[in-house]
C-alpha cells in the first residue's frame, strides 16, 4: 500500500481520480481541487476502485462452486496438483477446437489477436491527453465519415471533462499545458486523427482508400494539432476541419480510388 | 432363395446398401455369406484397431470404398494425448499391395500422413473420392500429391482437419486435364490459396457441385468463382467482407442472384455484417445454413437474414442468436429437422445467450426436428418435458449445459425428469448426450424407456455404479458409451462383461475404476482390448505436442484408479503402434 500511494502523489494520478467520476463536483478545477483532497481520503476511494474493478469475485466464486458440485463426483485419486487448477475444466465444455479457435482469440489482450478473430478489426484508440485509451472495431465502419463520427462521440468525454466552468480541458496530464490551452488556444477542438501502419509508421487518417486503410491500421491516435506540424503535412487543424477533410478525401477514394491532394 | 443362381442373388443383394443390412444377411447361411463378401464394394470399419487391414482384404476383395474411424470421440476435447494413434498408413500400405481397386476413402479422426496421402495418389489409379474428416499429420505437400496424380478425383472433401501449411501451392498442381471435380472442400486450410489458380480450376470443372472455400479467398474472388459455377448447390464462403458501395459487391450481388441452384451455404469465416444481405437472394431455397464460425453477426442481423429462409432442414448457428432469435427460427423455419447452437464465448459468463426458452419456442414451431446439440446456460425439468411432448421424433439429441452440474434454476432439482422424458417420448432415439445435475435416475429411465438408443454421452452425472449398470443391462442396442468425471467403478465395469463384446466401445475416464477391475476384464475377455492410458504425468500442453511419454504397465497397485481408460472389442489382438503411455492389458 505504501508503494501505491508513492504513485498517488503524481499530478497524473490525481487528475485521473477526479474524472473518473469520484470527484464529479471539482470538474476542471482539479488544480484547485487537488488540495481539497486529503490523500486518506483519495487514497481510500482509489483502493475502493481497485478492489472493485479487480477484485475476481465473480470467478473465484464459480471456481469454488464448480469445485463443491464436481467434488462429489469427480475422483480425487489423481494428485490435484496434477487436475487444472482453473476453473475450467480440461475438456468442457465439449467444443471442438475448430469451434473454440472462433473465441479462445477474444479474450487476447494483443492486438494481432484481435484481427484475428473473423469479423473484428479491433485498435487501440489514444488521444493525447487522455488518461486511458479506447477500442474500435473498424470493421464496424464503411467510411471514414463513420469512423470519424464514431471517435468524435467517444472522445467528447475527454474534451467536455465533467462541467468545468472554464471552457473545455483537452490536457490532463501537464498542469501548465492545460493553462496554456485555457488561456491561449483559439480552437477548440485541436486535434489530428493519425494511425500507424503495418510498417510502424505514424500517417494521416484519411490518405488511403477506406479499405486499405483497415487492413493496415494497427492503432489509431488522436494528436494534438502542433504535434502534427511534425508529420510534415499539416499545421494546425482544428478537429471539426478534420472531419471535413476525412469525408472528402473519402468521396474522392470512393469516386477515383485514389487521394488527390 | 436357394435355387437361385449366384449372379441373380448377387443381384438383389446389390439393393441391400446399408452396412448392417448386408452384415445381417452375410450370416442367414454360408452360401450368402460367400455371395456377399465377394460382391461388397462399401466398407465400413467403425475402429480401426478392431480389425487388420489384411484380413478386410481377405474377406471383402471387391472392396472399392474404404471408410475408417481412429480415435474415440472424446478425443474432440483434448481427453485423449496426442500420439494415442489411429494412423491410417498401414491401411493403405495393404490395400496397395494387395492392388484391391480402391476408388474412395473416407476417414474420421485418424492420424493422416503426408506419405499416406502420397501413397494413396500413386497406388490407385481409378481414385476418385478422398474425405477428411477431424484428422490431422498431413500438410499441403500431402494435398499437392493428390491434387497432381489423382487424375479422376471428384472429390476433395477436408472437413474440420489440423493441416499444416507449407507453402506448397497445392491448388496449382491439379493439371490442366482434370475437369472432373464435383467436391472440393478447403475451407480448414489455414493458409494462402492462389486465387487465379482456384479461379481457373473453377472455371474448367462444369461437374462442380460443392465449393467450401477457406479465409484466404477474398469477396472480388468469389465473385469471379461464382460467375464460372451457377451451378453449384453447396457453397462455402471465406472472406465476405467488402466495400458495400464498391463495384465489386455491386457485382457478387448480380452473381449471386444467377445461383439458383445453392440449397446450402456455410462457412463465412470472416465476415461484416453489412456485407449479408448479398446472400438474401439465395435464402428462399436454401436447406442449409451453417453460420456457426461467423463470429460478430449481431442478433438482428441473423434475425433478419433468417426470415428468408423459409425451406431450411437444417441450421447450424451460435447462440448470439439469443432465444428471441430462437423464436423467430420456429416461427420461420417449419421444415427444421436438424438445429446446431454452439456457444460464442464457451468460457465467458455470455451476455447473449439461449436459454431453456429458446429451445421450447423451437419445440414449438419446428414439429420435424429429429436432431438437436444445444449449448446453453441453464435448462430446465419443465422445458424438456415441453420438448418431450412437442417433438417426439428425436433421432439425436444432445445437450450441453455450460456449467455441467447445473441443477433446475426453477426447482434447484436435478433434470433427472426432464431427460426421462425426452426418453420415454422418442422412440427412435439414437443418440443422447447429457449435462446438468444428474443422479442415477436418469439412468434407470434410460436402461427402461431408450430401446433404440446406440450411443450415449455422459459427463459429471450420477451418484453410484447403480447408474451404468442401468444402462448396461438395459439398452440392448447400445454401442458406444462415453463417460467422463462420474461415480462409476469397479462394480459398474464388471457388471457384464459380455456385453462389452456387442458394443464397439466404451471410455471411462476419472471415474472410480481401478487398475485392479480392468486387469480382471481383460482376463476374463479375449476378445477385447483394455487400454489404459496414462499421461497424468504430462501437463495438458505437452501431451498435446506430443511430450516425454512415461511408460504405462501393467504393475500398478491394483487399488489405484484408472484416470483413462479405452476398451474396444477386436479380432485384431491388443495393437501394436501404441504409444508408451497407453497400456493394453
Amino acid at each position: 500500500m505504501a508503494a501505491e500511494s508513492g504513485k498517488f502523489r503524481t499530478i497524473d494520478f490525481e487528475e485521473t481520480e477526479l474524472r473518473l467520476g469520484l470527484t464529479t463536483s471539482k470538474g476542471i478545477n482539479g488544480i484547485n481541487g487537488k488540495s481539497n483532497y486529503g490523500k486518506r481520503g483519495f487514497q481510500e476511494d482509489t483502493v475502493d476502485l481497485k478492489l472493485n474493478l479487480s477484485s475476481s469475485q465473480g470467478s473465484t466464486v464459480d471456481e469454488a462452486q464448480r469445485t463443491k458440485e464436481t467434488a462429489p463426483v469427480a475422483p480425487s485419486k489423481t494428485d490435484p496438483a496434477k487436475r487444472p487448477a482453473k476453473a475450467q475444466v480440461v475438456g468442457w465444455p465439449p467444443v471442438r477446437s475448430f469451434q473454440k479457435n472462433l473465441t479462445a482469440v477474444k479474450p487476447a489482450s494483443n492486438e494481432e489477436a484481435d484481427r484475428a478473430v473473423g469479423g473484428a478489426a479491433l485498435v487501440k484508440v489514444s488521444m493525447d491527453g487522455a488518461p486511458y485509451l479506447r477500442k474500435v472495431d473498424l470493421k464496424q465502419y464503411r467510411n471514414y465519415q463513420e469512423l470519424s463520427g464514431a471517435l468524435e462521440n467517444m472522445l467528447r468525454s475527454f474534451t467536455t471533462g465533467s462541467g468545468g466552468s472554464q471552457g473545455s480541458t483537452k490536457d490532463f496530464t501537464n498542469e501548465s499545458r492545460l493553462i496554456d490551452l485555457l488561456n491561449g488556444s483559439e480552437s477548440e477542438f485541436d486535434y489530428v486523427p493519425t494511425y500507424e501502419d503495418k510498417d510502424g509508421d505514424w500517417m494521416l487518417v484519411g490518405d488511403v482508400p477506406w479499405q486499405m486503410f483497415i487492413e493496415s491500421c494497427k492503432r489509431l491516435r488522436i494528436m494534438k494539432g502542433s504535434e502534427a506540424i511534425g508529420l510534415g503535412i499539416i499545421h494546425q487543424i482544428s478537429w471539426i476541419h478534420s472531419i471535413i477533410l476525412l469525408d472528402y478525401f473519402d468521396r474522392c477514394s470512393i469516386k477515383n480510388g485514389c487521394v488527390c491532394m | 432363395m436357394n435355387y437361385f443362381p449366384d449372379e441373380v442373388i448377387e443381384q438383389v443383394f446389390d439393393y441391400v446398401t446399408s452396412h448392417q443390412d448386408r452384415n445381417s444377411i452375410s450370416l442367414v447361411c454360408k452360401s450368402w455369406y460367400r455371395i456377399e463378401r465377394l460382391s461388397r464394394q462399401r466398407v465400413f470399419i467403425g475402429n480401426c484397431y478392431s480389425i487388420s487391414p489384411d484380413k478386410v482384404i481377405e474377406r471383402f476383395p471387391a472392396i472399392r470404398s474404404l471408410s475408417l474411424k481412429g480415435k474415440p470421440h472424446f478425443a474432440d476435447f483434448n481427453l485423449v494425448p496426442y500420439d494415442w494413434g489411429g494412423h491410417v498408413y498401414p491401411w493403405i500400405v495393404a490395400m496397395a499391395k494387395s492392388k484391391v481397386n480402391l476408388e474412395e476413402i473416407r476417414l474420421k479422426r485418424m492420424v493422416v500422413s503426408d506419405e499416406s496421402l502420397e501413397l494413396i495418389s500413386s497406388s490407385f489409379a481409378n481414385f476418385t473420392s478422398l474425405v477428411l474428416v477431424s484428422c490431422e499429420g498431413f500438410t499441403t505437400n500431402g494435398l499437392k500429391a493428390v491434387a497432381a496424380n489423382c487424375s479422376l478425383l471428384r472429390e476433395l472433401d477436408l472437413q474440420e482437419n489440423e493441416v499444416e501449411d507449407h507453402r506448397s501451392q497445392w491448388l496449382n498442381h491439379f493439371p490442366e486435364s482434370s475437369t472432373s471435380l464435383v467436391t472440393l472442400n478447403f475451407s480448414c486450410l489455414k493458409g494462402e490459396i492462389n486465387l487465379a489458380a482456384l479461379e481457373r480450376l473453377v472455371a474448367r470443372s462444369p461437374n462442380l457441385k460443392t465449393l467450401r472455400v477457406n479465409r484466404a479467398v477474398t469477396l472480388d474472388s468469389l465473385q469471379k468463382i461464382l460467375s464460372w459455377a451457377p451451378q453449384l448447390m453447396d457453397l462455402g464462403v471465406g472472406s465476405f467482407i467488402h466495400d458495400p458501395d464498391s463495384e465489386t459487391f455491386y457485382k457478387l450481388k448480380n452473381t449471386i442472384v444467377q445461383c439458383k441452384s445453392i440449397t446450402s451455404l456455410s462457412g463465412f469465416l470472416e465476415v461484416a455484417p453489412y456485407c449479408l444481405p448479398a446472400i438474401y437472394p439465395v435464402c428462399s431455397n436454401l436447406t442449409s445454413l451453417n453460420l456457426s464460425y461467423a463470429l460478430g453477426i449481431p442478433a438482428s442481423e441473423l434475425i433478419k437474414l433468417i426470415r428468408h429462409c423459409k425451406r431450411l432442414q437444417r441450421l447450424w448457428i451460435l447462440d448470439c442468436i439469443g432465444d428471441k432469435g430462437l423464436e423467430v427460427v420456429a416461427s420461420n423455419c417449419k421444415d427444421l429437422q436438424e438445429l446446431r447452437v454452439f456457444p460464442s464465448d464457451p468460457f465467458g459468463a455470455g451476455n447473449t445467450v439461449v436459454t431453456e426458452e429458446g429451445l421450447v419456442a423451437i419445440s414449438f414451431g419446428c414439429k420435424k426436428l429429429n436432431s438437436l446439440l444445444y449449448f446453453c446456460h441453464q435448462m430446465t425439468n419443465a422445458a424438456l418435458i415441453t420438448v418431450a411432448n412437442n417433438c417426439p421424433n428425436f433421432v439425436r439429441f444432445r445437450l450441453c449445459i455450460l456449467d455441467p452440474t447445473k441443477a433446475d434454476p426453477l426447482t434447484q432439482q436435478p433434470l433427472d425428469e426432464g431427460f426421462g422424458a425426452i426418453v420415454q417420448s422418442c422412440k427412435g432415439l439414437k443418440r443422447l448426450s447429457l449435462s446438468g445435475l444428474l443422479t442415477d435416475m436418469v439412468f434407470l429411465y434410460i436402461g427402461m424407456y431408450a430401446e433404440q438408443l446406440e450411443m450415449l454421452s455422459v459427463a459429471f452425472a450420477g451418484k453410484s455404479d447403480k447408474g451404468m449398470i442401468y444402462v448396461l443391462n438395459g439398452c440392448k442396442k447400445l454401442r458406444k458409451l462415453e463417460v467422463r468425471d462420474s461415480p462409476f467403478g469397479d462394480a459398474a465395469l464388471l457388471a457384464d462383461p459380455g456385453k462389452y463384446e456387442t458394443m464397439r466401445s466404451l471410455w471411462m475416464s476419472s471415474c472410480e475404476v481401478t487398475l485392479g477391475a480392468c486387469k480382471a476384464l481383460a482376463r476374463k475377455m479375449p476378445m477385447l482390448n483394455v487400454e489404459i492410458i496414462d499421461d497424468s504425468e504430462l501437463t495438458v500442453d505437452e501431451a498435446l505436442c506430443g511430450g516425454a511419454p512415461v511408460a504405462v504397465t501393467a504393475d500398478g497397485d491394483d487399488k489405484q484408479k484408472v484416470e483413462k481408460m479405452y476398451l474396444y472389442r477386436t479380432l485384431a489382438g491388443p495393437r501394436n503402434d501404441a504409444p508408451e503411455f497407453v497400456c493394453t492389458l
